[in-house]
C-alpha cells in the first residue's frame, strides 16, 4: 500500500467535543457500509461508479457471503447498503436478504428495478427491516434513458408502481444529480411523492465510468448554487447521505453527514470481497484488504494501515486556510483523486471556485488515476445509453476484439 | 450546549447516511422521577468515545458521547428513577441536569423507555 495522504502527526483521539470530530478518528465498526454483491448488471449506465456490467468469476459464494453477514452481526453493524452491479440479478439475492435480516443486519438495497415484479414487491412489503432504493436519473424518460439506457425509466416506474401497490412503506427514489437533471429537482420530488416514496439525491463523482462523463455531466457552478438553495428549502424531507457537504461553503451547513467518512465510518466491500475506503474509491490506493484473508472484515476494518492513515484529521494543505474549511472540510476525497487533484487541496467542485482553478492548473501531461477494476460490458447492451453518442440500437455485428471498433465515441 | 451535548441526535445535522431518520416532535416531557430502562429493541455498540445506540424497531441511530453516560443508560433498569441511577453511577450532582437532558433526548427517540415495574 502506498500512502495516499500527506504525512501528518499520528492520530490522537480527543475526549469530548463534537461527534463529527470523533468520527474523524474512526469507529470500531462502520456505520455506513456499502456491500456490492455483484459486478453483473443488466444495464450499462454511462456514469456507473463501479464500472459494472459483467459478473466477476471470483465473486463471493453464498457461503462466503453468509460468513460476512455473520461477522457483521458480531461487529454490530446494524445496517448495510447493498448494491452492485444490480444486486437482484444474483440468484441468491433473496436468500442473502433473508439471511441478513435474520442475523440483525438490516438491508437497504439499491436496484434499477429489473426484478421488482408484483410478487417481489409484495414480498418486500411483508418484510421488516428492509429498505429499497430505486435508481432514477431523470424525472422524464428522455433525461433518464440518455444516461441509464433506453427502457430503464419504464422499468424503474413499473417497480415504483409495484412497490406502492403492494403497500411498501418508506421506499426511496435515488437520483444522481447531473447537469441534465439538476433542473428537475421539483419534478423528482413530485414524482416521488406521488408514489408515497422518499427522495434521495446524491452527488455525481468521477468514479468508475463516472470519470468518463464527469466533465460533461457534473453540475455547473450555477446549478450547484441552485441545488444548495433547494436543499436549504427542502433538505429536511430529502435524503442526501454525505453528498453535498461541499456546498455548505456557500454559507450554511446542510442536513446530512458533513465529513468525508472514507475508512472512518464508511467503507465498501466489493463483490470479490475487497475492502475499499469508500464505494466511490475503487482503486488500489484505497484498497485496505479482503474479507477472505485471515481475520476477515473485522481485521481489515480495525487494523489496515490505510484506514489508520485515513483516521486522522487533515491539518495541512490549501483548504485548511479557507474560512469555510470547518463546514466544507475540503470536500470529497474520491472526487479529488479521480480528477488528479491533491487530496489535501480543494474539491474539484469547490463552490469558492478554487477547484476550477486547480483543474485548470493541472499539468497538461497529467493522466488522471484510473481504476484497474473494470467490469463494463464488452459488447453492446440492449438499450445502451445514448449519452456517449453510442447508437441506441446496437449494430448487427460488432468486432469482438475491440468493442469500440467502428463506433463513434464523440 | 450543542457542541458539548452528551448525546447527539443524528437529526440535528450529523445524520449519518446509514441512519437517515427524523425524530418526531410530538412527545411528552421527560419525567426523571419515573423508572426507565434501555429499550428492549435497542442495542449499544461500544465505541472509543462512548457508544453507538441502535433501535431495531424505528431504525434510529444515535450516539452516547461519554463512557459514564453509557454506564447510566445500562444501569437505568436497576434503579427506581433517574436521580438514584445517577447517584449509583457516581455522576457528580452538578452534572445531573446535563444527564437528564441527554436522557430526555434518548427518550424522544425511544432509545430508553418507561418501565412498568418500579
Ligand atoms: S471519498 Fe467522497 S464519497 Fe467517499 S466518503 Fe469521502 S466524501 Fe464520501
Ligand atoms: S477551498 Fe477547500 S475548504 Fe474552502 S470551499 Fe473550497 S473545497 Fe471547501
Amino acid at each position: 500500500m502506498t500512502a495516499v495522504l500527506p504525512p501528518r502527526a499520528p492520530a490522537q483521539r480527543p475526549t469530548g467535543g463534537k461527534l463529527i470530530d470523533q468520527f474523524e478518528y474512526g469507529l470500531d465498526a462502520p456505520i455506513c457500509l456499502t456491500w456490492e454483491l455483484t459486478y453483473a448488471c443488466n444495464l450499462a449506465c454511462a456514469h456507473c461508479l463501479s464500472s459494472s456490467g459483467r459478473r466477476d468469476p471470483r465473486e463471493l459464494s453464498t457461503a462466503e457471503a453468509e460468513g460476512v453477514i455473520d461477522e457483521l452481526q458480531r461487529m454490530q453493524v446494524f445496517y448495510v447498503n447493498v448494491g452492485g452491479g444490480e444486486p437482484t440479478v444474483r440468484p441468491d439475492f433473496w436468500h442473502l436478504l433473508d439471511y441478513a435480516i435474520g442475523h440483525d443486519v438490516g438491508v437497504k438495497f439499491s436496484t434499477n428495478g429489473v426484478k421488482l415484479n408484483k410478487q417481489r414487491a409484495a414480498q418486500l412489503a411483508r418484510t421488516d427491516y428492509v429498505d429499497v432504493q430505486i435508481s432514477l436519473d431523470g424525472a422524464t424518460a428522455a433525461v433518464n434513458d440518455r444516461v441509464r439506457g433506453t427502457g430503464s425509466y419504464a422499468t424503474a416506474i413499473t417497480a415504483l408502481e409495484n412497490l406502492a401497490e403492494a403497500g411498501m412503506n418508506d421506499f426511496k427514489v435515488s437520483v444522481v444529480v447531473t447537469r441534465e437533471n439538476a433542473g428537475q429537482l421539483d419534478a423528482f420530488k413530485e414524482l416521488t411523492d406521488s408514489f408515497g416514496a422518499q427522495l434521495r439525491i446524491t452527488r455525481l463523482r468521477p468514479s468508475g465510468r463516472g470519470a468518463d462523463v464527469w466533465d460533461e455531466l457534473h453540475p455547473t457552478m450555477a446549478q450547484q448554487k441552485d441545488l444548495y438553495q433547494w436543499l436549504l428549502a427542502n433538505g429536511d424531507g430529502v435524503l442526501t447521505g454525505d453528498s453535498f457537504f461541499h456546498l455548505s461553503a456557500f454559507g450554511e451547513a446542510l442536513p446530512g453527514l458533513n465529513l468525508c467518512g472514507a475508512g472512518r465510518v464508511v467503507c465498501l466491500i466489493d463483490p470479490v470481497g475487497d475492502v475499499y475506503a469508500c464505494p466511490f474509491a475503487i482503486h488500489e490506493n484505497f484498497l485496505a484488504g479482503n474479507v477472505r484473508s485471515p481475520g476477515g472484515f473485522q481485521t481489515v476494518w480495525q487494523q489496515s494501515e490505510l484506514f489508520a492513515d485515513l483516521r486522522n484529521p487533515q491539518t495541512g494543505g490549501a483548504c485548511t486556510k479557507c474560512q469555510h474549511f470547518d463546514s466544507c472540510r475540503g470536500g470529497c476525497m474520491a472526487a479529488k483523486f479521480f480528477t488528479g487533484l491533491p487530496l489535501d487541496g480543494p474539491d474539484p467542485e469547490c463552490v469558492q471556485g478554487y477547484g476550477e482553478t486547480a483543474l485548470a492548473a493541472r499539468d497538461l501531461e497529467l493522466i488522471t488515476p484510473k481504476s484497474h477494476i473494470d467490469h463494463s460490458h464488452k459488447g453492446p447492451v440492449r438499450g445502451q445509453p445514448t449519452l456517449l453518442g453510442m447508437p441506441s440500437i446496437p449494430p448487427a455485428k460488432i468486432c469482438d476484439e475491440s468493442p469500440l471498433a467502428g463506433m463513434d465515441l464523440r | 450546549m450543542a457542541d458539548t451535548a452528551l448525546v447527539t441526535d443524528p437529526a440535528a445535522g450529523t445524520t449519518p447516511a446509514a441512519g437517515e431518520v427524523t425524530i418526531p416532535a410530538d412527545e411528552l416531557p421527560f419525567d426523571p422521577s419515573l423508572p426507565w430502562q434501555k429499550s428492549a429493541s435497542v442495542a449499544l455498540r461500544p465505541e472509543p468515545f462512548g457508544a453507538l445506540v441502535y433501535h431495531f424497531g424505528n431504525r434510529k441511530l444515535s450516539f452516547l458521547k461519554s463512557q459514564p453516560l453509557v454506564a447510566v443508560v445500562k444501569a437505568l433498569g436497576d434503579h427506581p428513577d433517574v436521580p438514584s441511577t445517577l447517584r449509583a453511577c457516581d455522576v457528580p450532582e452538578a452534572q445531573h441536569p446535563a444527564y437528564v437532558t441527554a436522557l430526555a433526548t434518548l427518550s424522544r427517540s425511544q432509545m430508553i423507555e418507561k418501565r412498568s415495574t418500579p
